[in-house]
């Protein structure tokens, strides 16, 4: 199959699993109960709204996570060609290697890969 | 079979391939059915959706045996190492429990809390479920038995599986629930960081085969595989794409996001009937298809295990047909991986990604330096 494979799946996906959840509405029994919408914790209502602020370590890793990524693509088109043109091919990815990595060492020193 | 050949080294392959011939090649009884079903429908929309019914309903009836397998695996697996017996009630030696699981979960009512975002909250599962779905495409099942043998196969992989957080973080956030949101931001950092090393290990089979066609890669080891054809530098790349594939499908002992003494089932803690079900059941073809790419890129797929020019012993090798090779390879890491949860206490937020940037990482930059050397100056078998 060519790239039709891609509707063809997406369209397997949608069906099984709203055909699943569809299913289940109109086999399960239900009822109406005002506790029942309530968030599941320890049996008390929650303080507070639970759209909470979270860390900001996960934003910091986010970011450097940004910079390693454009570079894996970048990787990509040149591992496929690497055997064809050979070790001018290797010394390129050296340097880029070292650029990339003296930044996560830059990183790593400014303290940004510790949590908290 | 000529087709296959193309995009990798033809001459040298002809000549050490020709043994091949002998594993069964599902092209002929594909194009048969196409064949068929032109001549009778006629080369238009009616031949391409019918084979889209019938690709559709092949691999629905694939999956889902498969999904009950691997929770019944699982159980068993668990109850193995812990010295229990695990499911044996229902049918024989217990083998139909999450069949009666699934439709005790059908029968179950799927609750939304009031102050949820209602959209996204159904959204949610349906999205982890297709992105699981799409992955499948370009997966080798068997000699010639693919959906969708697209020229960027492995490069695909990676792309539509970190859309599978888009989905988790969706059903943390419209929760309106403390602990599914801070196992959907865990989930996030860890999916996200543990991808890098996945893309590298995977990198330095690619430099080796200088294709990303997952046929090329399986025919590419043809007189080996590449764990044992590439060296160290490929056991490496195998353990840590081992070890960050387990993160990134969040299974013990990576499963912070669902670590249930700390945040009760983390993402999921809102859902409940056949919504909770299908987290489950992307969670189980999440671990087939990661352990489909493991066993295609360094355990050769479907192909049979052969050694350099030992033609009787090859030829014996080639009468286990591909598919067999292939779901026993796959099984054979997902028991793996399984074991780990048994195995393995659970990581820290702060232990994960300090053993993601500062340890892996690291290492396989390192390991893909030496993967390059190997591959261009010919070293490997």
């Amino acid at each position: 199959m060519g790239s039709s494979a891609l509707i063809l799946l997406t369209i397997c996906g949608i069906a099984f699993a709203g055909g699943g959840i569809l299913l289940s509405r109109v086999l399960a029994k239900r009822s109406a109960n005002v506790v029942k919408g309530e968030p599941y914790e320890c049996g008390i209502p929650t303080t507070g709204t639970s759209w909470i602020q979270f860390h900001v370590g996960y934003y910091l890793f986010a970011l450097i996570f940004l910079v390693f990524d454009v570079e894996l693509v970048f990787m990509y088109p040149w591992a496929v060609v690497v055997q064809k043109i050979g070790m001018s091919a290797f010394i390129e990815i050296i340097i880029f290697m070292f650029i990339l990595f003296m930044g996560l060492l830059y990183a790593w020193k400014k303290g940004a890969l510790k949590w908290m | 079979m000529v087709d296959l050949l193309k995009g990798y080294n033809v001459e040298k392959l002809k000549s050490e391939n020709l043994r091949l011939l002998l594993t069964y090649s599902f092209a002929s009884l594909s194009s048969h059915i196409h064949a068929w079903l032109i001549s009778s429908m006629g080369d238009g929309m009616a031949a391409l959706v019918s084979e889209m019914l019938i690709v559709g309903i092949c691999l629905i009836a694939f999956l889902v045996p498969l999904c009950f397998f691997l929770g019944y695996m699982e159980r068993k697996v668990a109850a193995f190492m812990q010295l229990r017996l695990g499911p044996n009630r229902v049918g024989p030696k217990g083998s139909l429990q999450i069949v009666a699981d699934t439709v005790k979960l059908l029968f179950k009512e799927g609750l939304t809390p009031t102050a949820s975002d209602k959209f996204l909250f159904n959204l949610a599962p349906i999205i982890v479920v297709v992105t699981s779905m799409l992955v499948m495409a370009p997966i080798a099942f068997a000699k010639d038995l693919q959906i969708w043998d697209l020229s960027i196969g492995v490069l695909y992989v990676t792309s539509i599986s970190s859309i599978a957080v888009i989905g988790i973080l969706m059903a943390g956030w419209s929760s309106y629930n403390k602990y599914s949101l801070l196992g959907a931001m865990r989930s996030g950092a860890q999916i996200v960081s543990y991808e890098l090393s996945i893309g590298l290990s995977i990198l330095s089979v690619i430099v080796l085969t200088g294709s990303l066609k997952m046929s090329d890669i399986v025919m590419s080891q043809s007189n080996g595989w590449w764990i044992f054809k590439g060296h160290l530098p490929m056991w490496i790349s195998f353990v840590i794409f081992i070890i960050a594939s387990t993160a990134e499908i969040n299974r013990a002992p990576f499963d912070l996001t669902e670590a249930e003494q700390e945040l009760t089932a983390g993402f999921h803690t809102e859902y409940s009937g056949m919504k909770f079900a299908m987290f489950l059941l992307s969670e189980y073809i999440n671990l087939f298809v990661v352990s489909a790419i493991a066993a295609t890129l360094f355990l050769g797929g479907w192909m049979p295990f052969h050694i350099g020019h030992w033609e009787l012993f090859n030829h014996i090798m080639d009468f286990i047909p591909s598919s067999i090779w292939f779901m026993g390879k796959t099984l054979f890491i997902i028991f793996i991986i399984m074991q780990f949860r048994w195995t393995f206490p659970r990581l820290r937020v702060d232990q994960l990604l300090t053993l993601e940037w500062k340890y892996l990482l690291p290492i396989s930059m390192v390991n893909i330096l030496l993967a390059t050397l190997i591959a261009i100056m010919g070293w490997h078998f």
